[in-house]
This record gives C-alpha cells, sequence and structure tokens, in this order.
C-alpha cells in the first residue's frame, strides 16, 4: 500500500503527471470515441441505402 | 509504391482497411499499454527533474506525432493537387483533426512540465511559438477545408494552404538550435548518438510506435467513415434521378424570375 502511495505521489509533482497523462487520455481517447462512432454510424446509413436501393457492392 | 498505387482505388481501400483496422487497434492499444508501465513504473526518475520527467513519454511522442501528421497531411495535399486523386483528399482531411489533437496533447503536457521546471506555464520562445502557429494551422486547414460550399474548391485551398505551411516544420525542429531558448535542445534526433540514458529511450520509442499506431488506426476509421458518406450521398441521389424525382442541382427560383424581367 506504501509503494502505490509513494508512485502516486510522483516525488511531489503528482499534479502535474497525472495531469499531462490525464490530457493525453481525454483528447485521444475523444479522438478515437468520435471516429469510431462516425465510422459506424455512416455504415449503418450506407448500408441501409444499399439495401434499399438494392445495389450491393 | 506500386501497393500504395493498388491501394489508391477506394473499393480496394475499403476492403484492405476493413482487414487491417482490428489488428492496427489491438496493437495500437497493446504497444501504448506496455509503454504507459514502462514509462510511469520502470524508467528511473531524472537525476535533475526527479519523476516530473515522466511527463516526457507522452509530452515528446505527441510532439512528433504532431509534426509528421502535418507532414503525412502536407505530401497527401501534394498528390491530391498534382494527381487530383480521391483518397489523397480524404486522407489529408482524416488525418487533420488528429494531428490538431497531437498537437494539443504536446502543448498541454509542455505547459504542465514547464511549470514546475521553468517555473512558467507558459514563455513566448521559439519553440513553443512556433509548436502552437502549428496548432493554428491545424484549425485553419480544418476550417478553410469547410468553408466553402463546393468541396472539391475546400480540398483545393485546404491543399495549398497545408503546403504552405510546411515551412513551420523546419522552424519547429530546429528552433532550439537557432534561438535562445528556455526549452531543452534534441537529445534523440541529433546528429551523433541520442544523449538519453537507455532506460528512457526505451519506453520513449514504445511510446512513440503507439502514437503512431494510433494515428494510423484513427486516420484509416476517419477516412472509411467518410468514403461511406459520399458513397451514401451518391446513392441518394441515384434514388432520386431513378425516382423521376427533379435533378438536382434546380435553378434557383430568384435567378428565374431575374431571367424573365430581362426577357420583358
Amino acid at each position: 500500500m506504501l509503494h502505490v502511495t509513494h508512485w502516486l505521489a510522483m516525488g511531489g509533482y503528482a499534479e502535474y503527471v497525472w495531469s499531462a497523462y490525464g490530457v493525453a487520455a481525454l483528447v485521444l481517447g475523444g479522438l478515437a470515441v468520435h471516429s469510431w462512432r462516425w465510422h459506424r454510424a455512416s455504415s449503418d446509413v450506407l448500408d441501409r441505402l444499399q439495401h434499399r436501393t438494392g445495389r450491393d457492392e | 509504391m506500386p501497393m500504395l498505387t493498388r491501394l489508391a482505388n477506394p473499393a480496394r481501400f475499403m476492403r484492405a482497411s476493413s482487414t487491417a483496422l482490428p489488428w492496427l487497434g489491438a496493437l495500437a492499444t497493446g504497444v501504448i499499454a506496455v509503454g504507459l508501465v514502462w514509462g510511469l513504473v520502470f524508467a528511473p526518475p531524472d537525476y535533475q527533474q526527479g519523476e516530473s520527467v515522466r511527463i516526457m513519454f507522452v509530452h515528446v511522442p505527441s510532439a512528433w506525432m504532431a509534426m509528421s501528421a502535418y507532414l503525412f497531411i502536407a505530401v497527401a495535399s501534394g498528390v491530391a493537387l498534382v494527381w487530383r486523386h480521391p483518397l489523397a483528399d480524404i486522407a489529408a482531411q482524416a488525418a487533420a483533426p488528429v494531428g490538431a489533437g497531437f498537437t494539443a496533447v504536446c502543448l498541454a503536457s509542455g505547459s504542465l512540465w514547464g511549470r514546475p521546471m521553468w517555473g512558467a506555464w507558459w514563455v513566448w520562445d521559439a519553440r513553443l511559438t512556433s509548436v502552437l502557429v502549428l496548432f493554428f494551422l491545424y484549425l485553419g486547414y480544418i476550417a478553410l477545408v469547410n468553408a466553402f460550399d463546393d468541396r472539391t474548391r475546400g480540398a483545393r485551398a485546404g491543399s495549398l494552404l497545408a503546403l504552405v505551411g510546411v515551412v513551420n516544420l523546419p522552424i519547429i525542429k530546429f528552433s532550439v538550435d537557432w534561438w535562445n531558448t528556455l526549452h531543452q535542445p534534441a537529445s534523440v534526433l541529433r546528429l551523433g548518438a541520442p544523449t538519453i540514458a537507455l532506460s528512457m529511450l526505451l519506453p520513449l520509442l514504445v511510446m512513440a510506435l503507439g502514437f503512431m499506431l494510433l494515428f494510423g488506426w484513427l486516420v484509416l476509421l476517419r477516412m472509411r467513415a467518410a468514403l461511406n458518406e459520399r458513397k451514401a450521398h451518391a446513392l441518394r441521389l441515384y434514388g432520386q434521378l431513378a425516382a423521376g424525382e427533379p435533378r438536382l442541382p434546380m435553378a434557383p427560383p430568384v435567378a428565374d424570375v431575374a431571367a424573365r424581367a430581362a426577357l420583358r
């Protein structure tokens, strides 16, 4: 337990180190979620259209 | 190069990218996980900067990706302007928000590192300012591409901006040598051997590889989404024409009235 708290304290730089990693996780994670959702939504729309027009390519 | 020209066909690109996508995503996640544990737990603290040096493992790879993504956009824009290849524009536009994201991470993590080490969140020196300019170039490119009703004109204008902005890349890279700055000089990508210890260099390179894979995954996802949207748009037009609906684009009624007035 002492080990973990010691590690989390980052030698007194905890707020800077963890904020930096937090920002990275937020921005890159946000990009990943947005891109994933956009890809899925656009595939669904295309599938429906192709089904309706009977063109499957 | 022959492989690139083969993949330049949109239908072939969709097939190849759908196979590559899950592998790339899994690989990116795995490599970043290894890099995080290595950098945050096993890498040693710096003898001068202590534990704050761990910010480097997210700051430096995102800086490298910020510049590489811009280079990618510039090359794709060049290809789009010269060969008018449809996938090149789509690739450049897919990479822009990703590059802007990496630049934002680089600026924020750098600020969080500067505060404890330099005593300032921000200084207007050459390195920091030129990276801020890079961030605005990304935003300008995205805004310009979307500013036109005609998609090809927007893409053309964006490509030109991307190519002009390339002059900023060597300025960023050599800013630490050309001007006095608080920012430390290059310790990895320099003439001669790296000056950074191997125990820090290795996790740094692992994180850089992870970010590169993440970039590839994100760009492929966004390219596929954009291609899906264009195909759906074309299908809708096709459906309207087949159903005998009015042709697009329709003459605007204003022009019609003006024409009649002129004839009278």
